[in-house]
């Protein structure tokens, strides 16, 4: 009640201002008058009466003031009279205003759009029904596995999901799923979408209602289903089909296989992997259909899911863990892959299952870009904090400008609070613009982060829409700014004694000692934290051409990577390698092609597979891991990675031939301690087999295999034509000087001259190399554009402190050149103060460079942290560049005419 | 601001200028002088904190406000209480009472 009055009267208040005003103008008066009535009737004098009602009333603007200060609405108005003159003092000083919401908003976009990806890969919630009461349901803590490794997240295998869900009580319902691609076209060209192997309870148990038709469910995911029914995302609707009403029903071929659209997701729904958007999704029983001889549904081996749970009512995510435990020991004996030798066995029997909080989904971009982007998010505060010491430099000098100002409306009665207020409204308003600016620049700069740690083989999707999180972020951030730069200066400013400052009629009074030393503090942490963001972006940009320049022993540029898929063929698994031999021979044959060899594993590629070998050296016999990549003649000239002794594979190496082998460099060094390994022999244990042996017929150089920051692994080759069983799909790598475009339009017409039912994908293996230095050129990327940043910051501060001092010390200049100081001793005067502030900035910036940069010290490749060379080269840059700044000023103060600077005073 | 009457309470002034109004509406002036005669010149009301505590207690809803002639034909805003006013006033007063009566006794045993 008494708050919708004191609303109400509030309002009419402003509405109607001039007449509240004029009343109160009137009771005032009759107030004054009645007063000297009154003393006149006491027996003074008219002007006696008049003056001491005058005075026992005081200023009637002053009781006024006090009578508006009772109300709300007069904040309200005071606030837009002091947004109103903090424009137009803005407006007065266009070059002003430009450089300071610039330089914010640069801090503040710059943060908010890191912050925005971060909150995207890690904090938002997923878009499902009550995504708080999800749990993941995986092995806590698995120290490494055996078996077959497939899909993203090969977190459990299908037998251990079908125990989960027979044993499990906490859960409401629970869903296994693994994401995968899989090839849609009838046959050609692949056409490669992005797909989800899924438990039949994957849309219920998530709660998602379908746009069109209907889900999946337990009865379309029944055990040896031939022509399951799939689902498609609202994106592959529109994309492929064209957003067809008539889509429920269609047929799509999956892997050759066709299988029956029922429905499609919502748009909203992009699976419980963040950062990725499904196309298809499949129920886990077609599984052996679309992969046939590939298959794992069945392998006690085989890991390829992930399972996740909705928590019944009740139950936390501790008490479903204990369930879980509990129930382990069972599971993990009915689920023990039969052919495991002792040592494996006892290491899965060990394995306990837990519950972990699971209603951010599953990402394996968070492992790799969660600790890079809160660093640069780090970065990107330091940038913000530079770009806020600048402005209060700024603040700080227009404060010793106006305290004239100051002082004389707290001689007529404002407040202090009154102007802080003011003073304040005016970074308000600064900080509100380059928020605003900010926030534009965020959207474009997310979007640019977004595609720079995209690949065309996991294309990324974000879900970039504003939430509370983010509006939090920006809006904090800003009022954090604003009142580091807009307070202080605000504080110093008001804290002026009016007589003080009227009475001085030059020289203010703010620049005095003290006030100049806070300016000269903000600058020595400014360049500090410069500093800081040089040793970083020279630590990240050294890292990346370390990796980029890096020998990985073979030579990327030039080479094509063809997969071909030959299932269609039908082959007899007898014919398949001299099937292949004879593809590639056709490739060697098209003009311009150098060489061309078949590869099991294509380096950088992240594929990769391992074998424990045995070899024998003197009378003893060491065992150890060996990589393992199956080639054919020429793998090495088509990479041009020397062979160091003996020899490559050659015709004579076929399968009835004894079988043979070549090492690298590392592969010698581990098991036959460095000597030339050519002669030498080994076993191969594989699935508790042993086979072999194998005699080592060259020695080649080391390469990298799986990353370019690996340090080299032992491998060992083997010969494509002696191996046993040849899979269905053929990979070729192809060395040829003509262009990418006409190579690959030479290779379709030879592919499809020798069948037409053959698949085919093209992949330069200079991509490969870059998307595996994706990171690093993003820290390198940002970490120099934040480095820049800060220094052009930090030596405007500079520039302008300098500048400030020579105007402030003009008449000790202009005496010193009377009394015949030359203009050399002046600009050394000059550059004395600047370097003691440069010196300090440096010598707190080194020292907290070396604290802090050990927080990049994982994400750095070939030098440390605290590497010596990136330490000079920043401490040097940055001196270069305020020795400039400061320069200029001093040069200024030089070029003095002593007349006219003495005159100044 | 130090300009407080004399010896007044904070709050205090509220409860007098209520008291003041309970028989008949009165303008400003007439208020301070009645306080300042009723407590025989211990309490000094001056108008920088007068003013501002009508406008306090016109926005509580305990006076009204209306514009007439006075006794020398002229026009002046006079204050009156309303009935919420009233019972503020009866709270307030019962609530002093039990107050001033409990210091009262306190000192009483001290002495």
């Amino acid at each position: 009640m008494s708050f919708l009055r004191n609303l109400a009267g509030g309002l009419r208040g402003l509405l109607r201002k001039e007449r509240v005003e004029r009343e109160m103008d009137e009771e005032l008066r009759g107030y004054l008058d009645a007063a000297v009535n009154e003393k006149m009737r006491r027996g003074m004098s008219r002007e006696e009466a008049m003056r001491a009602a005058r005075i026992e009333m005081g200023g009637a603007e002053s009781v006024k003031e006090q009578v508006r200060a009772v109300s709300w609405e007069s904040l309200v108005e005071t606030l837009w009279q002091d947004l109103k003159f903090g424009l137009r003092l803005l407006r007065f000083n266009p070059a002003f205003a430009a450089a300071a919401i610039l330089s914010l908003a640069l801090g503040i976009g710059a943060n908010t759009a890191i912050f925005q990806l971060l909150d995207a890969i890690r904090l938002r919630a997923l878009p499902v029904k009550h995504p708080q009461e999800l749990a993941a349901v995986r092995i806590a803590e698995r120290n490494g596995a055996t078996g077959s490794f497939v899909t993203r997240y090969p977190q459990l295998t299908n037998p251990m999901w079908e125990q989960i869900r027979a044993q499990q009580q906490a859960f409401s319902g629970v869903f296994a799923w693994g994401p995968t691609t899989f090839n849609i076209s009838p046959g050609g060209p692949v056409h490669s979408v992005q797909g989800l192997w899924v438990s039949g309870e994957f849309f219920d148990v998530l709660g998602i209602a379908p746009e069109k038709g209907r889900l999946l469910s337990p009865a379309d995911d029944r055990p040896e289903c031939t022509s399951a029914g799939v689902v498609v995302s609202h994106a592959f609707w529109q994309r492929e089909y064209g957003g067809d009403e008539s889509i429920v029903g269609r047929k799509i071929t999956i892997e050759k296989h066709p299988f029956e659209m029922v429905g499609v997701a919502p748009a909203s729904f992009y699976g419980v992997e963040v950062g990725r958007n499904f196309d298809v999704a499949v129920p886990l029983c077609a599984e052996p259909t679309i992969r046939s001889e590939f298959s794992v549904l069945n392998r006690r081996d085989g890991w390829w899911l992930t399972v996740m749970g909705r928590l019944k009512p009740g139950w936390t995510i501790e008490r479903a863990s204990a369930q879980l435990r509990v129930i382990s020991p069972g599971l993990f004996e009915a689920t023990l892959p039969a052919e495991f030798d002792p040592g494996d066995a006892k290491h899965f029997l060990g394995y306990k299952l837990g519950a972990f909080p699971g209603a951010t989904g599953i990402s394996d971009l968070r492992a790799t870009y969660e600790d890079p982007l809160w660093l640069l998010l780090g970065l990107a505060a330091l940038v913000l904090l530079i770009a806020s010491a600048n402005l209060a430099n700024l603040m700080l000098a227009r404060a010793s400008s106006r305290e004239r100002e100051m002082g004389m409306r707290m001689a007529v009665g404002a407040t202090r609070g009154r102007l802080i207020r003011q003073l304040l409204a005016e970074s308000l308003l600064l900080g509100l613009a380059g928020a605003l600016l900010g926030a534009q620049l965020a959207h474009v700069l997310t979007r640019l982060l977004v595609s720079s740690i995209s690949t065309q083989s996991a294309p990324l999707f974000m879900d970039l829409a504003m939430d509370w999180r983010m509006l939090g972020f920006t809006a904090g951030i800003t009022v954090l700014t604003c009142v580091l730069f807009g307070l202080t200066p605000a504080l110093r400013a008001t804290r002026v004694s009016p007589g003080v400052v009227l009475k001085s009629s030059g020289r203010s009074a703010t620049s005095g000692p003290a006030r100049f030393g806070l300016r000269r503090v903000l600058v020595v942490s400014q360049i500090a934290m410069s500093l800081m963001l040089v040793v970083g972006a020279i630590l990240f940009s050294r890292s990346l051409q370390k990796l980029a320049t890096l020998d990985a022993g073979f030579t990327q540029n030039g080479v094509l990577e063809l997969d071909l898929d030959l299932t269609a063929l039908h082959l007899p698994a007898e014919g398949r390698a001299e099937f292949k031999g004879f593809v590639v021979q056709q490739v060697r044959a098209i003009p311009g092609v150098e060489s061309a060899a078949e590869a099991g594993v294509v380096p950088l590629s992240g594929n990769g597979m391992n074998r424990q070998v045995l070899v024998a050296k003197g009378g003893q016999v060491v065992e150890g891991k060996s990589e393992l990549n199956e080639i054919s003649p020429k793998y090495f000239a088509t990479l041009q990675t020397p062979i160091l002794a003996g020899r490559d594979f050659d015709d004579r190496d076929t399968l009835t031939s004894p079988t043979v082998a070549i090492v690298n460099e590392t592969f010698a060094r581990k098991f036959l301690a460095g000597a030339n390994p050519v002669g030498s022999t080994f076993r191969v244990k594989s699935e508790s087999k042993e086979t072999g042996p194998f005699q080592i017929v060259g020695l080649v150089k080391d390469a990298k295999l799986y990353e370019l920051r690996e340090e080299y692994l032992p491998t060992m080759f083997m010969a494509v034509a002696q191996k046993q069983h040849p899979e269905q799909d053929e990979t070729i790598l192809i060395r040829s000087q003509v262009s990418l475009f006409s190579l690959i339009s030479a290779l379709k017409r030879t592919v499809q001259q020798i069948n037409r039912g053959i698949d085919m994908d093209f992949t330069p293996i200079d991509r490969l190399v870059e998307v595996s230095l994706q990171r690093d050129r993003l820290m390198a990327r940002l970490s120099g554009f934040f480095g820049v940043l800060a220094v052009l910051l930090a030596t405007v501060g500079l520039y302008g402190v300098i500048a400030y001092m020579v105007e402030r010390r003009t008449s000790e200049i202009g005496i010193r050149m009377a009394l015949g100081a030359d203009r050399g001793s002046i600009v050394r005067l000059v550059l004395r103060e600047a370097s003691v502030v440069l010196g300090l900035g440096l010598l707190i910036g080194t020292a907290m460079s070396l604290a802090g940069s050990r927080a990049a010290a994982t994400m750095l490749f070939g030098l440390k942290p605290t590497d010596f060379a990136t330490y000079v080269l920043a401490l040097a840059s940055l001196s270069a560049v305020a020795a400039l700044a400061s320069f200029l000023p001093a040069r200024r103060a030089a070029r003095l005419d002593p007349m006219v600077a003495l005159r100044n005073e | 601001m130090a300009d407080k009457p004399s010896g007044l309470v904070q709050g205090t002034l509220d409860m007098l200028i209520l008291k003041t109004l309970e028989l008949e509406a009165m303008h400003g002036y007439g208020i301070a002088i009645r306080i300042e005669q009723i407590s025989k010149g211990v309490f000094q009301v001056n108008p920088g904190s007068l003013f501002p505590a009508f406008r306090r207690l016109e926005r509580a809803g305990w006076l009204k406000s209306e514009w007439r002639d006075t006794e020398n034909n002229r026009r002046a805003k006079y204050y009156a209480l309303t009935a919420l006013g009233r019972k503020q006033l009866k709270g307030e007063t019962r609530e002093w009472a039990r107050q001033a009566a409990a210091i009262a006794r306190i000192l009483e045993a001290e002495s």
